[in-house]
């Protein structure tokens, strides 16, 4: 049983939560009025995930993230406004509005995407822990991916070059059950995931991502491992999505009752509801973070709205570091 | 003056880079204790040790995107590829993530790495170790390309690929390796920016890089014989392309030829071939010609793989085509 | 309007004789082409247009001698370039280009509709372009191209070929030797030429050189003469006052290093292109570089450039059998070196006399410019060069 954080904790865990809520509430929003165009994959449902673990990194761990990050940004310090910018594809966004909802990056917060191609990332975050490991550096790599990610070619690559290399990865997979539309026991002959990550010779554990206390918990247990010197490691997070895959999405591959029963465990009431059992918050708590979060939105899509469109003549910008192809 | 291999042009450049500068490293498959697959490593294990000589796997993919990965922290990584063949199991890493991390992130991050690879026919290898692929990749916005074809560029191009702030796919065709050159002393930096006329002429322009340049010069010399004056053009660096020196080129001999063991179709000698009909069209007096690879993955007989890729004849018959000779 | 004049094709260009129009009045002419051949000290050249339009007026006749900035043809403007391609162009198909190769060569061009049959004139963009510059109309234009295509080249030489056939051989040679016998008299009439030379072993040379061809392919073989102007660069960069021109009572040295080259032709006659920055090239640059040149001059196909350019001559007369040779200097050029054939002497190696390959190699130099300390101190330099051939 893990310890229940005090006060100033919680309220700053549900905060970070009901800030990704209803940011992606309103994204989905602005979808639907064609603000924001191209692929919205929302975090709904899995907030108690980036919440719980991003506060087990320090200010200079990189971050590597999957298509399904908006909320991996909010909560590494990455503005709403800016990140809301981006959602418009507006050149105040944190990519220049260049990289759009699946391709949020700020170098300052060293948050690298916003990554889209399943487990492409993960060669990444290798790297960058053996750039570390050379200089000698005691950062953290937290490389975040799907399980549909356990499926590629990639992913073993990975975790086979980072255990014998013995370099400084979080490997965490954000396991909603679902690649898409296909289920785990659909795509994996061994759904137990820790079993294929333990075969790397590696630490692996399994934590219930709907809690966002045992999420933090375990994930700073690990990584204080990984900074110690442990190598890499890797942990699941057990989780559900509560929408669909993207805003395209008819859901036939699951039934309404299955998402229903999932919507029980929705990590922001369950946890409010423990705080509040704990005497540490109370609903007085919600009502006021909900305010400060309606206000904080409101400003995010104004300042989107009013960003400006990058000038057509500025578009070989960023291709090469020097100006021109 | 001195002479030098190929081979040692580019272990020239690993040792110098890495005595210069601690960031860079080597990674890839048997570049230690194998000494690489074309010798090109050879004795840096036992000069720079594991940690920056450093063996992957067979994991294309992995230590590619490894490579870019360190190269985002900082680090100034080479990773070879042991032949272009193989890097297609990396094209993913290459395209996706070295050639897009600086534009979808708005500039925020670059990737300064390099990647070596051998490519090109000529060695009976076969189907699957023969290839050229260099169409693949100058296809890409986002990467630079290079096609070091003397034991200058060799050197100097690794070189100044480590200096570069981008991710740069530097072509080493396997056929070089043991080509002889002479090397001034001290050895002359070179650029990223330019084609270089390997041989004046005033008749016809044979454009080629790499691999293709000895047998297109020997053509040029075999016509010269005939009182037909070839320019050569080394192209070098293939993306960004110096179109200038090939349109002044061509603005001066009114004809073109152009060289590559690519395949012909959708390839490198294709996108060459239209930018000169784009932007040259009113200087030609003649259709362009290309002397490319036969459309046939390359097999593995001597005499069938040297039909399929050019042959300094070829190349002669074709600027005596364009210029209007028999 | 514009004037076309005599040009100054070198520092020290004072005169030349229209040796030949390549044009007539009524041609079109656009910048950059041949219009006339121009007889000077240093051989024939061909001269260029700087501006373009129509040939009004020849003002010289073949064969004057005229002082620089003298005017030799009045130009005028084309005001409305345009072409009509209207009618057929007389169709004289070149034969089909004839096999070279090993390997099959390149499909020829499908057999097309004749010219006339399509309704338009077969031109090259090239062609086109120029036609459409300079206000020629196409039609008519006889094509040297593949179906009587009308080619670039087709463009400004047409009218001029039917107007003005080549003067004959004889006049060609004569032209040329006035043009020698010229620079000749003036430098023996001008220049204090002192004399040196010394035999050089270059037994050593020699072997480098044919092992050193030995273990290249053809291609990449090397003749001697590369060697010898090699040598003779590197002799330079230690002894730079040999290298350049005499001018206004002064000494101008040159930094980049042209060697003239004395070619004989086929048929008599003598020029001395220049090799360009022999110093910056490979030998095997150089070897090619050297062939192209022979070959063009032979075929008369030098450009003005290789006419002037040289900073000092090389003259080599071992291929005839000649053991010795004192040039005579080119002016404006302050020395010319002279190479004699390799022979077989009896000389001393160590303290013993030994059979080696011996070549005598002489200096004249303008003793205006420098003296024979400088020349001994270059022919020195010069048999230094020649012992370490591997430092070329």
């Amino acid at each position: 049983m893990t310890a229940l954080p005090g006060r100033g904790h919680a309220l700053h865990l549900l905060t970070q939560m009901v800030r990704i809520r209803r940011f992606e509430e309103r994204c989905a929003e602005l979808y639907s009025a064609g603000k924001i165009r191209g692929f919205l994959h929302l975090y709904i449902g899995e907030e108690a995930v980036a919440t719980g673990a991003l506060r087990a990194l320090g200010p200079d761990d990189a971050l590597l993230c999957t298509y399904r990050e908006h909320g991996h940004a909010l909560v590494r310090g990455v503005p709403m406004n800016k990140v809301m910018a981006e959602m418009f594809g507006k050149q105040e966004g944190c990519s220049r509005g260049r990289g759009g909802s699946m391709h949020l990056f700020d170098a300052e917060h060293r948050l690298y995407g916003g990554n889209a191609i399943v487990a492409g990332h993960l060669p990444l975050a290798v790297g960058m822990g053996l750039g570390d490991q050379m200089a000698g550096r005691q950062r953290v790599t937290a490389c975040f991916f799907g399980e549909g990610a356990i499926a590629e070619g990639e992913f073993h690559e990975s975790m086979n070059l980072a255990a014998l290399w013995k370099l400084p990865v979080l490997f965490a997979c954000e396991n909603n059950g679902y690649a898409m539309g296909t289920a785990l026991a659909r795509s994996e002959s061994q759904t137990a995931l820790t079993v294929k990550a333990a075969s790397y010779g590696m630490p692996a554990v399994s934590v219930d991502g709907m809690d966002v206390v045992a999420v933090e918990t375990e994930t700073r247990a690990i990584v204080d491992a990984i900074r110690a010197g442990g190598g890499p490691a890797f942990i699941e997070y057990k989780t559900y999505r509560f929408r669909a895959h993207s805003m395209f999405d008819a859901e036939l591959y699951r039934d309404k009752a299955e998402v229903d029963e999932h919507r029980k465990r929705d990590p922001i009431p369950s946890f409010l509801r423990r705080m509040i059992a704990a005497n540490t918050l109370t609903e007085e708590d919600l009502a006021h973070i909900e305010a400060k979060v309606a206000e904080e939105l409101s400003e995010a899509v104004a300042f989107a709205e009013a960003g400006t469109w990058e000038p057509i003549e500025e578009l070989t910008r960023d291709v090469y570091t020097e100006v021109g192809a | 003056m001195s002479e030098v291999t190929f081979r040692e042009a580019v272990r020239m450049a690993l040792r110098e880079s890495m005595h210069a500068d601690e960031r860079v490293f080597l990674m890839g498959e048997d570049v230690g204790r194998y000494g690489g697959s074309y010798a090109c490593s050879m004795g840096l294990l036992e000069e720079f040790g594991e940690a920056r000589i450093r063996d992957t796997p067979l994991s294309e993919s992995g230590f590619v995107g490894a490579g870019i990965g360190a190269a985002l922290v900082g680090m100034k990584p080479i990773v070879e590829v042991m032949t272009v063949n193989f890097s297609l199991l990396a094209l993913d890493q290459i395209i996706n993530n070295a050639a897009t991390l600086r534009h979808m992130s708005g500039g925020q991050v670059n990737v300064p790495v390099v990647i070596r690879m051998s490519t090109g026919a000529g060695k009976q290898l076969a189907a699957q170790h023969s290839h050229s692929w260099e169409a693949f990749y100058t296809h890409v916005p986002g990467l630079k390309v290079l096609s070091p074809a003397t034991v200058v560029d060799a050197r100097g191009m690794l070189l100044a690929a480590l200096d570069d702030p981008d991710p740069v796919v530097i072509f080493e065709h396997s056929g070089l390796y043991n080509m002889k050159g002479e090397m001034p002393e001290p050895p002359p930096a070179v650029d990223l920016t330019h084609a270089r006329v390997a041989r004046e002429g005033t008749d016809v322009t044979l454009i080629t890089h790499g691999g293709c340049l000895r047998r297109t010069t020997e053509a040029a010399a075999a016509l010269a014989e005939r009182g037909i004056s070839a320019e050569v053009l080394d192209l070098r660096v293939l993306r960004p392309l110096d179109w200038n020196t090939v349109f002044e080129s061509v603005a001066k001999t009114h004809r073109a030829v152009i060289v590559d063991e690519g395949w012909k179709s959708w390839g490198f000698s294709a996108e060459v071939s239209a930018r000169i009909a784009e932007d040259a069209f009113w200087m030609l007096d003649a259709p362009v010609r290309r002397v490319a690879g036969v459309e046939v993955p390359i097999p593995y007989p001597t005499h069938l793989e040297q039909a399929s890729i050019p042959q300094t004849a070829q190349v002669i018959a074709a600027a005596l085509e364009v210029v209007g000779h028999g | 309007m514009g004037d076309f004049v005599m040009p100054s094709l070198g520092a020290d260009m004072e005169r030349g004789i229209l040796n030949e129009w390549l044009v007539k009045p009524g041609d079109a002419v656009a910048k950059g082409d041949i219009i006339a051949v121009v007889e000077t000290d240093k051989g024939a050249i061909e001269v260029e247009v700087w501006s373009a339009g129509v040939i009004e007026e020849l003002c010289v006749d073949e064969g004057t001698d005229t002082p620089v900035g003298t005017v030799l043809a009045r130009i005028r403007e084309t005001e409305n370039p345009a072409s009509e391609p209207s009618a057929a162009a007389t169709a004289t198909p070149s034969p089909p280009p004839e096999p070279v190769a090993t390997t099959p060569a390149p499909p020829a061009p499908a057999p097309s509709a004749p010219a006339e049959a399509r309704g338009r004139v077969m031109a090259s963009p090239w062609a086109r372009h120029l036609a459409a510059e300079r206000g020629v109309a196409l039609t008519g234009v006889t094509g040297s191209g593949p179906l009587g295509a009308v080619l670039g080249r087709d463009v400004p030489a047409a009218a001029a070929k039917t107007a003005h056939p080549k003067p004959d051989k004889v006049d060609q040679l004569a032209a040329m030797r006035r043009a020698v016998a010229k620079a000749m008299a003036r430098s023996k009439r001008e220049i204090p030429h002192y004399y040196l030379g010394t035999d050089v072993d270059v037994t050593g040379a020699l072997a480098w050189l044919a092992r050193r061809n030995a273990s290249v392919p053809p291609p990449e073989r090397l003749l001697p003469a590369v060697i010898w102007l090699k040598a003779v660069a590197a002799a330079i960069r230690k002894v730079p006052q040999v290298n350049g021109f005499w001018q206004d009572d002064a000494l101008r040295l040159s930094e980049p290093i042209h060697l003239g080259f004395a070619v004989s032709l086929r048929g008599g006659g003598l020029v001395a292109p220049a090799l360009h920055d022999v110093d910056q090239r490979t030998p095997v640059e150089l070897m090619r570089a050297m062939t192209d040149l022979v070959t063009r001059a032979r075929r008369g196909r030098l450009r003005g450039a290789e006419m002037t350019d040289a900073t000092l001559t090389v003259t080599s007369m071992g291929e005839r059998g000649v053991e010795r040779v004192d040039g005579v200097i080119y002016p404006p050029q302050v020395a010319i070196v002279g190479l004699g054939k390799v022979v077989e002497r009896p000389w001393v190696v160590d303290g013993e006399v030994a059979v080696r390959k011996v070549m005598h190699v002489s200096l004249a130099g303008d003793h205006r410019a420098h003296d024979g300390h400088t020349g001994g101190l270059f022919l020195n330099a010069l048999a230094d060069a020649l012992s370490a051939p591997e430092a070329l």
